[in-house]
């Protein structure tokens, strides 16, 4: 009940009196529970895509719907993991993540224990009265990732939320992102360029062509990991050595290459 | 470092004084033009112990002081919440925004001769004149926050599910907070400058009435006396509000 769909969506967006058609004719259904991260080239709609379903966009033609429902706006149902945290600089860790549920205006207890199970959850333990100019970048994403989760959305949407993070930290955010999803598993839209990234995390993977943005190639990852026991390697790089994930990451490489050759014509 | 800047602070202050003490003794420039350092000092002693027309000094600092809260608060309560508003809302921004602008360019002391016309010049007129130097800061400042915060913490807001009147008040009015208190600061500065200019005409008591009747009286000490009081009282108000100023930065990591 908590899939996504967008529907022969369509963007166009004007500026200088130009229009620049910049998704055209976007068809693509996510299920529930399923992990869906789309790849391609800068400029290629990715993020629009996601604004839309998130509520902060509205497509020209077409119509994106979460839960059957069309998008009309932002709201918890549909909670964000932006690259750049977005964290309230004011708030601390622990009042950054029980914004989302004053919101919901639960009582004090709930709230608390909610966002001590949360802290818990993330590793953020000990970290409650930080600000978060305090902590590092992964860390700051750490807690942003709480506040989207402990809302218990039907549907998480993250905007190439380890994009700013240093190699190493990125790792262990896409363990940590796998060790959660498994836990609570959500249906999750997830926007990268990363291709290694997008593989190991994702069920499928949707590779975009440059602008205007239509939908090139969608990759079943899911049977692949499940015949190929890519769950049975505990590290990213133990899946990331297997012959079958360097396989397709080779394969989304090229794909994406022909698109980037494109544009630079 | 904080020794060095102390110590060449205190050098430059030792010379100003040096120089000034020079042209009184050597009489380079006549007395009654330039009052000596020691006159000066002497005669602020003494408005402190005995009433110059109608009160002492601390007396006139007092209702100085008091005119400038009054006029202070008044700029704040209307500026930061308009231009909050105006950063917020872009038809209101265009409404009231060519009005301002044309306003904010005419000096505070324009204003007396209607300040003491429509609110007198006991209490109202002087108020006027410190609202119409205090006020623009404070409103370009707040404007300057709302209209260019991170629209991310906005739309994180809205994702989290926070109302729109909500949104203003846990997101938007601490976000404009650094540039709000920036803009009081430098508020106060101009305030605290134009109230003076205003009760050199207007008022019958304060600083600058105070001094007013130095100068008919011939009295330049005492004119002096009321330019130094002006300085060290502006000057503290300005460390006070830097104070918070930095307190609420580090707080945000922004220092």
């Amino acid at each position: 009940m908590s899939g996504i769909s967008f529907e022969n969506v369509t963007r166009v967006f004007t500026r200088d009196g130009k229009d620049f058609l910049t998704l055209d004719d976007v068809s693509l259904s996510v299920a529930e529970k399923e992990f869906v991260a789309i790849v391609g080239p800068s400029g290629c709609g990715k993020t629009t895509c996601l604004r839309m379903a998130a509520g902060f966009d509205a497509p020209t033609r077409g119509a994106v719907r979460v839960g059957g429902e069309t998008v009309a706006g932002p709201g918890p149902d549909r909670a964000v993991v932006f690259q750049q945290f977005a964290l309230f600089p004011w708030k601390s860790v622990a009042d950054n993540i029980a914004l989302g549920l004053r919101n919901k205006r639960l009582s004090r207890g709930e709230i608390d224990a909610k966002t001590a199970d949360a802290i818990k959850l993330m590793g953020l333990a000990g970290y409650e009265t930080a600000f978060p100019h305090q902590l590092s970048g992964g860390m700051q994403q750490r807690v942003a990732i709480a506040r989207a989760y402990v809302l218990e959305p039907q549907v998480l949407l993250m905007d190439e939320p380890f994009g700013a993070l240093d190699a190493q930290t990125r790792v262990v955010m896409q363990e940590e992102l796998v060790r959660i999803a498994r836990l609570n598993p959500r249906t999750v839209l997830f926007i990268t360029h990363a291709v290694e990234e997008a593989v190991y995390l994702a069920d499928r993977v949707v590779i975009m062509t440059r602008r205007p943005g239509r939908i090139k190639e969608i990759i079943d990852v899911a049977s692949i990991r499940r015949t190929q026991a890519w769950d049975r390697h505990a590290n990213v790089e133990d899946v990331m050595d297997l012959e079958s994930f360097v396989h397709l990451r080779s394969h989304i490489w090229r794909s994406l290459r022909e698109e980037k050759g494109g544009s630079e014509r | 470092m904080a020794v060095e800047r102390l110590l060449l602070g205190i050098a430059g202050f030792s010379a100003f004084v040096c120089v000034w003490s020079a042209l009184s003794v050597t009489g380079a420039v006549p007395r009654q033009f330039l009052p000596a350092p020691w006159d000066v000092v002497s005669r602020a002693l003494a408005l402190t112990a005995q009433p110059f027309a109608g009160s002492t000094l601390q007396g006139h600092l007092a209702s100085s002081l008091q005119r400038f809260c009054y006029g202070y608060l008044l700029a704040a309560a209307i500026g930061i919440p308009l231009g909050l508003a105006m950063g917020w809302y872009r038809w209101l921004d265009n409404v009231v925004s060519p009005i301002f602008d044309g306003l904010r360019f005419v000096a505070p002391i324009a204003w007396v001769p209607f300040a003491a016309l429509w609110f007198g010049t006991g209490i109202g007129g002087p108020i006027m004149i410190i609202f119409s130097g205090a006020f623009p800061p404070c409103l370009i400042n707040a404007y300057r926050g709302a209209r260019f915060v991170d629209r991310r913490l906005i739309e994180a807001a809205q994702m989290l599910g926070t109302g729109s009147f909500r949104t203003l008040t846990e997101v938007l009015l601490p976000a404009c907070v650094p540039s709000i208190v920036a803009g009081l600061r430098v508020s106060a500065g101009l305030g605290w400058q134009s109230l003076i200019g205003a009760e050199l005409i207007v008022a019958s008591a304060g600083v600058g009435y105070m001094m007013v009747q130095g100068q008919s009286n011939v009295s330049t000490p005492t004119v002096m006396a009321g330019m130094i009081a002006i300085g060290i009282v502006g000057f503290l108000i300005d460390v006070l509000l830097r104070q918070t100023e930095s307190m609420i930065n580090r707080r945000r990591g922004l220092a």
